[in-house]
Formats: structure tokens, C-alpha cells, sequence
């Protein structure tokens, strides 16, 4: 029947219909489909039209709108006969810097394990695992020592990494390359901005925006509960295109939790916890050297940070089966440049039977790492929830930000974006960084990679991150960070040095996220 | 005193004249007390009531919410409603409290009822968690009973009266740790009530999860929220020092269980405080040359009910993290803008209805004088949408709402 529909077979429909076929949603379509066809009173002839009106009937219309939907957003339209590798990335020196970088991840958690003497994975014990689980809400109270555990790197580490990226075949007339005064030396084509106008034409000055016009002023509680009243008519349909639409102009906080579950497609059922509790009993029995790196991560940034200190116990819970999620794996393979990194089981180095990756989810954490995890636990009480909200977080948005590709909307391209919008739209201030030797990028890149948690108040990340899921695009964090450049302007044209430089910019959570975007893009 | 510098206040020793007195709360005594004759002249203010330990103090303050409740069910007012149990309906923001020696026989009666709940035993003139303990048998308080058997007539000093309150064993955890709130109240006149409230309180956390074992009953780290006492566990953190801005905590209210939710809980909160205050009115000196900046302690159960616990009249102004320094400050310099106009001299005459800039972070909670003005011209003053006139109003509004 699916066959017919789709008659004009168009590449990406194809594409598209074969992914279908894969997903659990096919079948359970199917299912009902036949079980409509086998009713007594049913006639050949109706067989589409009925089909179609029962399947609205029942809403699967929509989870099946949604599931393209999603679909879409996340793969962009590829070729079906390139090979994998060239898939990867379509220029090859950016894979290959990444494919060094991870050599270079590795060798450092490998030197890590051999001086503190630690196994990269071990198995615990029985007495080791009973204890753990009776303390798994409460982790963050008693902890292994992790005064000698280092963060395996931290986003300044990577920074050299992205700078140092240079096309050697490339020479441009200029002797110093096409980007005059940044340090990003790659040429990428991003939007300018009046591109980027035109994308979050939503955010635009003239419109009212839930998160910063819904005070308590008169005619803004009406805004207020307006947006309410149409927000939960949206939850409501159940469809996520709905909801990106509707978010454009931001959630107010009681919808945003499940907003958000909407637009990642999010629906927890049985086969859900299942999960859950099958990683959750994968920590217990194994106990990986990731797990102190991210303790130590947690105690680092997130213990020490005055708005989410409180969920420190929620973090344990989310990332240590994280890190055993091999959904994750499976997704990067498919859609991100990362290899990830190879071990082999003790005693059978180099016998490719027992190679593993390492660790199941193919994500080694850096410093700040935790921070992804921390804004979410304002919405969501239950661990299995944010856990999976978090994943799809991270296998949809986050993981662009700390690998090396040419996506645009990867981290190179964020950069990119950031110095030529700094550039071009505030010289002076940029012309007056340079010469005192600061580069601008060295202090914002570590708020993209972070994509501003733990450097703007906790509601205000929620602002910025409920725009990231609705438009579909990370390039917000470029426009916010150009954003803050300009609003310190004054005081930044002052400072003769680089801490100086770091100093006023070193504070941001007095800043307020919509206004100061809506300042950049649309006043000038 | 940074506070005082920026405005351009020069400080002044203790025998010569003064137009601003933060005095603490023993040289308060010596200043009112009868003996001293000392009358405080036009143009000088100071930071507290004559008696105001009518309600910081904790035996004094239940009294006085125990009596208001009876005389509003006296008057037959709506407020005062019952339910079946014989609990106030509106009213009931105060766990159930007696006092000891003196209430020693009725807390018995009241014990056997429900043996097994826990209560709390905290001393009347101390603070900052001294001295507190949990009990849940009745022999943990022999040290009583002997006392109340006494026939004796011997008025108890304030240092060995105690009060004993149910204990709220099912209080709101987020992150699985018990936590309390510190709101600030700032009140310039009992009578008319002008009382205003702090939108930058902050949440109190314990360093340990909570537990309510009956083990756990002696480990003050899991019950007790005051710093002083969780600066001495092992998990303490200075940097955010456990404290945690209201805002946070209706972020996280709001976006976990809904808007109405949190909103019902914060109208509570202010419901309460009014209701305090309105209980004591008759009894504080309505001195024009006082204002007082209370600190509320307030603990939310897992119902998402609040519990006033108590109301501190020196709440403690040292800062334990930056950001609680830069709170602080704010607080003081706000509370000075409202008692004193800034570019005013100090007059006590004044009318006490500060403009709306002179706010700051404060809130006007009840301005009994506006309400009352309102309900005469409340169309004009909604209309013309003056913020003060027309929160003055909400607030009568709701108070008003509530009446059938």
C-alpha cells in the first residue's frame, strides 16, 4: 500500500521510505493496517481512503507525521551510493585532524590508567555491586578518591585543535588567509547575517517572546496566558512540527517539559524503563574508568555551581548509564565524523574477535561535560525521563559540539560563524581585541561548547535551548556570543590586556538571552 | 556599613546624635526600656519595634497566632472556618505547638493520641539551631514532667522555656535533601500594616539526604537547616554555601509540576506572613520611629504546603558566599530606600508609601492604608494601572476573595 503513495519515487523519498521500513513504527502500522483489511465489512475498493481515515482515527497520523518529520531534521539529504568513509566528512584533512585527535584522547586515557594503575574496565564484585545499587540515589555523597583523576581534556585543549586546523592546499591571495583577523583558519560558508534574519524571523524584535515579555504587567499577563492556553493545545495534537512552530516564540515554564518531549519525540513506554533498568544494571556490574571521569566532572563544575549543586544525585543517575548506551554509539557511527575509540578485553591485544569499543558509548567526557545534563533537571523530576531526553539532547545537537567536521553546525562552523559575524558587524571592538592580544574566540569558544550552561542563569539557558530545539539549529549560540561582544562593548574597548578582557566578560548571568539576540540581529 | 558610606552617611559614636540606628537587638532594650527616659526625636530612625520578640520570639509568636485565630472564630469571621478535625482551614500554618512546662499535660494527652510521631523541642531564647533536639518517646522529656508536677508557682525565664512542635517528617525534598526557605519581610508600620517582601530570598539545603529513620533522629546534619550548623559537616561547599535563590526553586516548581501549582504555593507563602503579621499588630508598639526587617523561616511539606516555623528579628546579615554578599547588600540598601525616600532627610512623619523605584527587590506584600483607600476608589485606581495601587489592590483582592 505504501508502494502506491509513493509512485514518483524521488531519491530522498525513497531514502526516506526504507528508513521507515526499519522502525518499529512500520510495523505496528502494518499491524493495524491488517487488522482493519480483515473486518467483515471491508471493501477492496476503500482500501486507501479507509486506511488513511482510520489511521487518523486511532492518531497515528500523527506519530507517523512525527516520526518523518524527525527523520528529516536530523538526516540531510544524502546520496544512497556514496561509501561510508566519504560520508564521514567530505573534506578530508578535518577527518583526519579528528581522527588524530581522538588517537591523541585515547593515548591520554590510556597513560591515565596506567599510572594510577587502574584498569580501563573492571568488573565489580558482588558485595561491590549490592553496595553500589543501595547507594545509586545518593552517589554523590561518598565517592572514590579522584584527587589524582584529570579531565581527559577541556574545551581550551580543543581549541588549539580546531585553530591549528589548516587546508594545506589552500593559499589565498591574502597572505593571511581569507579570515582576516580570526584564528579559525578553514574556509566555510556560513549565513550572514542577514541570512540568519531571515531564519529566526520568529525571535524579531516586533514580536512578543514568552521568557521576556510575560512580566507582570496587565497587558502582558494576557500575552502570558494566551500563550498557555494556545501551548497547551499544541501538547495536545501531539504532532512536533507543532510544537517547533510554537516554541519559536518560546514556552513558558510549565509547558516547556513537555514541549521538549514533543519536538525530540520523546514517549516513554515499557520497553523504555526496560532499557533503562538493563544500563542501569550494566553500571552496577562494571565499573569503567569513564565513570571517575565523570565523577570527578560532576564534583568539578556542577557541585560547585550555585544553581544546580541540588541535582547532583540526578547527574550520577543520567550519565553513568549514558555511558553504557550503545544507542549512542550507533548514532555516531552513522551521523557524526567521530571514530570511536577501540579497546581490546585483557590478555587479547590486537585479535580483532575482542575488540570493543571503549566506552560502549563512544563518548569520552571532557571537563564541563556534565553541564549538558544540569539545565535539564529543572524540567524533569524522573531519572529514566531526563535520561532519555538528555540522550536525544546529545545525539541530536550536543555531540556537534566537540568533534571536528565540516557540518554546519558543528563547532568549527559555530566558530567560524562567530568571528565572521564579530567581524564584520563590530570591527572596531574586534580590530581593538587583536591588538591587545585577545582573540575573541578564545573566550566565547568555551561557552559554544558548552552551549552557555553554567555561564547564564539557569532559566535563561532554558530561553536559549528552547530556540535551539524549535529552529532546529545551533547557530543561536554564535548570534548570543556575538551578542554578549557587542553589549560589553564599552567597557571591552577599555581593557589593555587579555585577562582584562576576560575579566568583564567573565560574569553572565545577569544577562537576559532574547533581548540581547533581538538587539544584534534586528537593530541594526 | 558599606551600604551607609554610599550614601554619604557619616557614622556617628554611640553617645551623640544619630538620625539611623541599626542597632542590635540588646542595646534595643536599653534604649526602650522605661528606665532610660531616652525619647527618640523626629529625625531619627531605628531598625526595630520595642517589643518585638512578641513575635520572634517562638513561645510568644504561637501564642499570638493561637489567639488571633480564636478571636476571628470568636467574630464569626470567614477566616476562622474549621473543618471536621477541628483544624483551621485558612489558618493553619502553624505546626501544632505547646508549650513547655507549662502546656506539659495537654502535650501528653495530645502525645498518647498519636504515638508514633515525631516532635521537635527547641529552646525559646536561643537561635541559630541551639540546642534543638527531636524526641519521640515520652521519656526523652522527664526533665519536664517532674517540673509541671510541681505545685509551686515559678514563671519560667525565657532560657528554660521550650516549645515543642509536631515535626514535619514529610517535608519537600528536591534532590532527595530536606531544605527551608529564609524570606525576608520588611515592615514599616503595624498599624495601618505596611509590610513588603523580599523577591531575592533564598533556600536553605542540608548536606546530608534525608532520612527519616528513627535512627537518624540525633543527626542534626539531615534535620536542621540553619548554616551555622551545616558549615560543620564534612559535605559543606562554600561556594554556593547550600543556598539556592527562590527563584530557582519556582523555576524548578514551575517547570516540574506547573504553573498553578507553584503559584498556589507562593500565595500561600504570602497568605501566611500577612496573616503573622495582622496576629501581633495589637500587640507591637506602633512606634513611628521603627521599622524592622524580619527574617521568615518557612518549610514546605511534600503536600506543597508551607509552615512558618519562625520569624528572626536579627536575621543574620554576614555572608557566607559572594553571591549571598551581593544579596545582603542589596537587601540593606533596598531597606533603607523604603524607610527613608532617598535625597529625603529623615522624618518619621512621613506617609510611609514609598514610590515605586525606591522598591527595589521588595514587593509590597499588604499596605493595609492603600487597601483601604482602594476599596473606596478601586475603579479609578485599576484603571489608571499605578503599580502600587493596583498590587495594593490584588493583594486586598485576594485577601478579600477568600471572605464568602
Amino acid at each position: 500500500m505504501n508502494d502506491d503513495c509513493f509512485m514518483y519515487g524521488n531519491d530522498h523519498q525513497v531514502q526516506v521510505l526504507q528508513a521507515m521500513k526499519t522502525m518499529e513504527l512500520y510495523a505496528d502500522l502494518m499491524e493495524t493496517a491488517q487488522k482493519e483489511v480483515n473486518k467483515s465489512n471491508f471493501k477492496l475498493t476503500d482500501l486507501q481512503t479507509s486506511i488513511e481515515l482510520m489511521f487518523n482515527d486511532k492518531g497515528r497520523n500523527g506519530t507517523l507525521k512525527n516520526a518523518i518529520y524527525k527523520y528529516i531534521c536530523i538526516h540531510a539529504a544524502k546520496h544512497s551510493e556514496v561509501p561510508i568513509d566519504h560520508l564521514k566528512d567530505p573534506i578530508s584533512y578535518v577527518f583526519k585532524a579528528q581522527q588524530s585527535w581522538e588517537k591523541k584522547i585515547m593515548k591520554s586515557l590510556n597513560s591515565m590508567c596506567t599510572e594510577l594503575n587502574v584498569p580501563l574496565a573492571r568488573q565489580r564484585t558482588e558485595k561491590e555491586q549490592k553496595e553500589f545499587s543501595q547507594m545509586w540515589t545518593a552517589l554523590g555523597a561518598d565517592g572514590p578518591d579522584f584527587s589524582q583523576i584529570r579531565p581527559v581534556y577541556a574545551p581550551k585543549d580543543f581549541l588549539e585543535v580546531v585553530t591549528s586546523l589548516n587546508n594545506v592546499n589552500y593559499r589565498s591571495a591574502n597572505n593571511n588567509g581569507f579570515n582576516l583577523w580570526g584564528i579559525i583558519q578553514i574556509p566555510l560558508k556560513n549565513r550572514t547575517m542577514d541570512e540568519l534574519r531571515i531564519q529566526f524571523n520568529e525571535m524579531s524584535i516586533n514580536q512578543w517572546q514568552s521568557g521576556m515579555d510575560d512580566e507582570q504587567d496587565i497587558f502582558q499577563e494576557i500575552f502570558h496566558d494566551d500563550r498557555i492556553k494556545l501551548g497547551q493545545k499544541v501538547i495536545a495534537s501531539k504532532l512536533a512540527p507543532l510544537a517547533c512552530e510554537f516554541t519559536k516564540k518560546g514556552s513558558s515554564i510549565s509547558l516547556r517539559g513537555d514541549l521538549w518531549c514533543q519536538m525530540l519525540g520523546i514517549k516513554i513506554d515499557d520497553v523504555d524503563v526496560l532499557y533503562y533498568e538493563k544500563l542501569k544494571s550494566n553500571v552496577l556490574q562494571h565499573e569503567l574508568l569513564i565513570d571517575n571521569l565523570l565523577y570527578k566532572d560532576v564534583k568539578l563544575t556542577a557541585t560547585n555551581d550555585d544553581h544546580y549543586f541540588v541535582f547532583e544525585d540526578f547527574l550520577y543517575q543520567v550519565l553513568l548509564p549514558f555511558s553504557r548506551d550503545t544507542v549512542v554509539l550507533r548514532n555516531l557511527l552513522e551521523n557524526s565524523t567521530a571514530t570511536p575509540a577501540r579497546s581490546f578485553i585483557r590478555g587479547k591485544v590486537g585479535m580483532e574477535h575482542f575488540e570493543v569499543y571503549y566506552p560502549p558509548s563512544g563518548v569520552i567526557p571532557f571537563h564541563g561535560f556534565a553541564m549538558y545534563v544540569s539545565p535539564l533537571c529543572y524540567l524533569y523530576k524522573e531519572p529514566i525521563k531526563l535520561y532519555y531526553v538528555f540522550r536525544e539532547l546529545y545525539m541530536c545537537y550536543f555531540f556537534r559540539l566537540h568533534v571536528l567536521s565540516t557540518d554546519p553546525q558543528g563547532i568549527l562552523s559555530l566558530s567560524q560563524l562567530f568571528e565572521t559575524l564579530l567581524q564584520t558587524h563590530e570591527a572596531e571592538l574586534f580590530y581593538h581585541l587583536k591588538s591587545v592580544n585577545c582573540q575573541p574566540l578564545k573566550i566565547a569558544f568555551k561557552w559554544l561548547m558548552r552551549a552557555f550552561s553554567g555561564f547564564l542563569a539557569s532559566d535563561q539557558v532554558l530561553i536559549l535551548w528552547d530556540r535551539i530545539l524549535a529552529f532546529n539549529s545551533l547557530e543561536i549560540l554564535s548570534v548570543l556570543a556575538v551578542a554578549i561582544f557587542t553589549f560589553r562593548k564599552t567597557n571591552l574597548m577599555k581593557v589593555q590586556t587579555y585577562s582584562a578582557a576576560e575579566g568583564v566578560l567573565a560574569d553572565l548571568t545577569t544577562l537576559q538571552v532574547l533581548p540581547l539576540i533581538q538587539l544584534s540581529l534586528f537593530c541594526k | 556599613m558599606n551600604n551607609f558610606e554610599a550614601r554619604g552617611w557619616i557614622q556617628v559614636n554611640p553617645e551623640d546624635d544619630f538620625n539611623f540606628y541599626w542597632a542590635n537587638v540588646q542595646n534595643i532594650r536599653n534604649i526602650f526600656s522605661i528606665e532610660s527616659g531616652y525619647r527618640l526625636s523626629d529625625d531619627q530612625f531605628i531598625n526595630h519595634f520595642p517589643n518585638h520578640m512578641e513575635l520572634t520570639r517562638k513561645d510568644l509568636m504561637v501564642k499570638n497566632i493561637k489567639r488571633y485565630r480564636k478571636d476571628l472564630e470568636k467574630e464569626g469571621s470567614p477566616l476562622a472556618e474549621k473543618d471536621e478535625n477541628g483544624r483551621f482551614v485558612h489558618l493553619d500554618f502553624i505546626p501544632q505547638t505547646f508549650m513547655l512546662p507549662s502546656d506539659y499535660n495537654l502535650f501528653v494527652e495530645e502525645f498518647r493520641k498519636n504515638p508514633n510521631t515525631t516532635w521537635i523541642m527547641k529552646p525559646c531564647g536561643k537561635a541559630r539551631g541551639i540546642g534543638i533536639f527531636l524526641v519521640n518517646k515520652l521519656s526523652q522529656l522527664k526533665k519536664w514532667s517532674r517540673d509541671g508536677k510541681t505545685n509551686v508557682f515559678t514563671p519560667p525565664t525565657a532560657k528554660e522555656t521550650y516549645v515543642i512542635s509536631k515535626y514535619i517528617d514529610n517535608p519537600l525534598l528536591i534532590g532527595g535533601k530536606k531544605f527551608d526557605l529564609r524570606l525576608y519581610v520588611l515592615v514599616t508600620s503595624f498599624k495601618p500594616l505596611k509590610c513588603y517582601m523580599y523577591k531575592l530570598g533564598f533556600c536553605r539545603f542540608c548536606t546530608v539526604k534525608y532520612n527519616a529513620n528513627v535512627n537518624e533522629l540525633d543527626n542534626m546534619f539531615v534535620h536542621l537547616t540553619n548554616v551555622s550548623i551545616q558549615k560543620q559537616g564534612e559535605d559543606y561547599n562554600s561556594i554556593h554555601g547550600g543556598k539556592w535563590t527562590v527563584q530557582n526553586l519556582r523555576l524548578f516548581l514551575e517547570g516540574t509540576r506547573g504553573k498553578e501549582i507553584a503559584d498556589k504555593l507562593f500565595d500561600e507563602i504570602n497568605w501566611l506572613t500577612v496573616h503573622s503579621l495582622k496576629a501581633v499588630s495589637g500587640c507591637i508598639s506602633n512606634d513611628r520611629h521603627c521599622f524592622e526587617c524580619y527574617g521568615y523561616d518557612i518549610i514546605i511539606d511534600d503536600n506543597l504546603k508551607p509552615w512558618l516555623i519562625e520569624v528572626n528579628a536579627s536575621p543574620s546579615l554576614t555572608a557566607t558566599t559572594s553571591s549571598d554578599r551581593i544579596m545582603k547588600y542589596k537587601l540593606i540598601s533596598d531597606v533603607i530606600n523604603i524607610v527613608i525616600p532617598p535625597g529625603e532627610l529623615p522624618d518619621v512623619r512621613w506617609s510611609r508609601i514609598p514610590a515605586k523605584e525606591n522598591l527595589g527587590s521588595f514587593d509590597i506584600l499588604y499596605d493595609e492604608e492603600l487597601a483601604q483607600a482602594d476599596i473606596l476608589t478601586q475603579e479609578i485606581k485599576s484603571r489608571v494601572g499605578q503599580a502600587t495601587g493596583t498590587r495594593g489592590a490584588r493583594d486586598s483582592k485576594r485577601t478579600t476573595s477568600t471572605w464568602k
